[in-house]
């Protein structure tokens, strides 16, 4: 059955400094320590995948990165992946073979925002 | 020897303030959950050991945090806050229907009885309550849905400029049936069941800036108090009016007599006497800072009407702070100790009811809540 069952080598995904903080990995505010999360998700590799595999682990993540309800973005953070702006593609599209074989990460990236 | 625990929520994390009975040495902890908006944080009657902290952020929205140790240690608890079926519409600030959407928490009401069952009032308007321990949410939506084909129904209701958002919650605790709730700019609703049923209870309330000023909802209602041992009277420092109820809200007096302002956001009741209450009196709705930069609370002994300025230990000259809703709060020590944070980062103590006040901190963030539990 395609798709099901597969094996994929473990994806990278990389949080902002505040859901690391909640995630209980660091709050280092550079990348290091505790930036980057190995995540085994089944193909396809989607965003979506990725995120539920992300709250599986780490539940207290969920809701701050899609809303409850809609399951939608939240509208200042961006998914980036191999350079380009995933935030609105559908999250069911398949993620580029270099993030899911984990030689890209996936960046969830907090808006320069705020006072 | 008692000891004081002072819970402050700030813009930027939360902060624990300790001294013994004397209030004089504090001993400073946090920031907790740094660069998160706390909007409230507050201790289980039933187990002082137990507190309740509103995180959020523009980022990421709401996270719930618990602590089983009296703020030493924290762990989140469940954040899913999704209002009962379809959440509907509620006027937005030019009277078109705007979507009831979740926001943050305001605040937050531990049982008084109970250290698993808590309250939350949110953004937009709405309670929420939890029996296990923060893991899960329900909204009481009796609240909502209240006076359904009637203008107090939640569809009419409109936003405070600082968002729609159920700010104060008091428990009777004398009637465990009986509870109080504010929203900015609905007013104070009651119910006598448990949360099921709801009527507003805004009647002799006058705002001049709505199209009907007495009508019966639509009031900027900014805090309201209760002191333990006489529930039935209620103390609300409204958008402007500082006002009185003597009957569970049914109606209501204005008490601001010589106030040389009435506008205003915290107001809170002495431990020991229920007739000393106290405010901060604000300039104005369009200049949130105290009159001629002279940070000033005033105190009433006689429930209203004849007010007193206290001055000695705060700043009279160049002051322009603000004191905010949730901001202000008592412990339960004699001499009463009375507490105050302002969005300059000072938290004020006053170990002798108001006579003389200090800073416990001067240099946090903006101040957003202050609570205050008293430990034996």
């Amino acid at each position: 059955m395609s798709g099901q069952g597969t094996a994929a080598p473990a994806i990278r995904v990389i949080l902002p400094q505040h859901l690391r903080a909640l995630a209980g990995l660091g709050s280092n505010p550079f990348a290091g320590t505790g930036a980057e999360v190995a995540l085994k998700v089944q193909a396809p590799v989607t965003v979506r995948r990725g995120l539920d595999a992300l709250e599986a682990r780490y539940p207290m993540l969920k809701g701050t990165i899609r809303e409850y309800g809609t399951g939608q973005r939240r509208a200042f953070l961006r998914f980036f992946a191999c350079e380009t702006d995933w935030s609105h593609a559908s999250l069911d599209a398949e993620l580029p073979g270099v993030i899911t074989e984990g030689k890209e990460p996936l960046l969830i990236v907090a808006a320069i925002a705020g006072g | 020897m008692s000891k004081v625990r002072v819970l402050v929520g700030t813009k930027k994390g939360a902060f624990v303030l300790s001294a013994d009975g004397t209030r004089k040495d504090w001993e400073v902890s946090g920031p907790f959950f740094a660069g998160w908006e706390i909007y409230h944080v507050k201790g289980s009657p039933a187990d002082p050991q137990r507190l309740w902290a509103s995180q959020s952020s523009g980022w990421s929205g709401q996270v719930m945090q618990r602590s089983d140790d009296g703020g030493a240690t924290w762990a989140p608890v469940g954040n899913k806050f999704v209002y009962d079926g379809v959440p509907g519409t509620h006027q937005w600030y030019d009277g078109t229907p705007h979507p009831w959407e979740f926001k943050r928490v305001w605040h937050l009401e531990p049982s008084l009885t109970d250290p698993d069952t808590v309250y939350a009032g949110v953004e937009d308007a709405a309670l929420f309550k939890s029996t296990d321990g923060g893991a899960n949410w329900e909204e009481l939506a009796g609240l909502r849905g209240h006076g359904a084909e009637r203008d107090t129904y939640a569809p009419h209701w409109q936003p405070g400029a600082g968002g729609m958002c159920l700010h104060t919650i008091i428990l009777d605790p004398s009637n465990k049936q009986r509870m109080y709730i504010a929203i900015s700019a609905a007013g104070a609703f009651r119910t006598d069941d448990g949360g099921r049923n709801w009527k507003p209870i805004n009647k002799g309330l006058v705002s001049n800036f709505m199209p009907n000023p007495t009508a019966e909802v639509g009031h900027c209602v900014h805090h309201v108090a209760m002191h333990k041992a006489r529930p039935e009277v209620l103390f609300m420092q409204k958008h402007w009016d500082v006002m009185r109820s003597d009957d569970a809200g049914e109606s209501w007096q204005e008490v601001s007599g010589n106030l040389p302002t009435d506008f205003g956001f915290a107001i809170d009741v002495h431990a020991h006497e229920p007739d000393t209450i106290y405010v901060a009196p604000i300039k104005s709705d369009s200049e949130h800072f105290p009159l001629n930069g002279a940070l000033r609370i005033y105190r009433s002994r006689t429930g209203g009407n004849q007010w007193e300025a206290l001055t000695r230990g705060l700043p009279q000259k160049d002051c322009y702070v603000n004191v905010l809703r949730d901001a202000m709060a008592v412990d339960q020590l004699d001499a009463c100790g009375v507490y105050f944070g302002t969005t300059g980062g000072q938290v004020y103590a006053s170990a002798d009811a108001g006579e003389n006040w200090a800073p416990i901190v001067h240099d946090l963030p903006a101040v957003l809540s202050v609570e205050v539990q008293t430990l034996a």
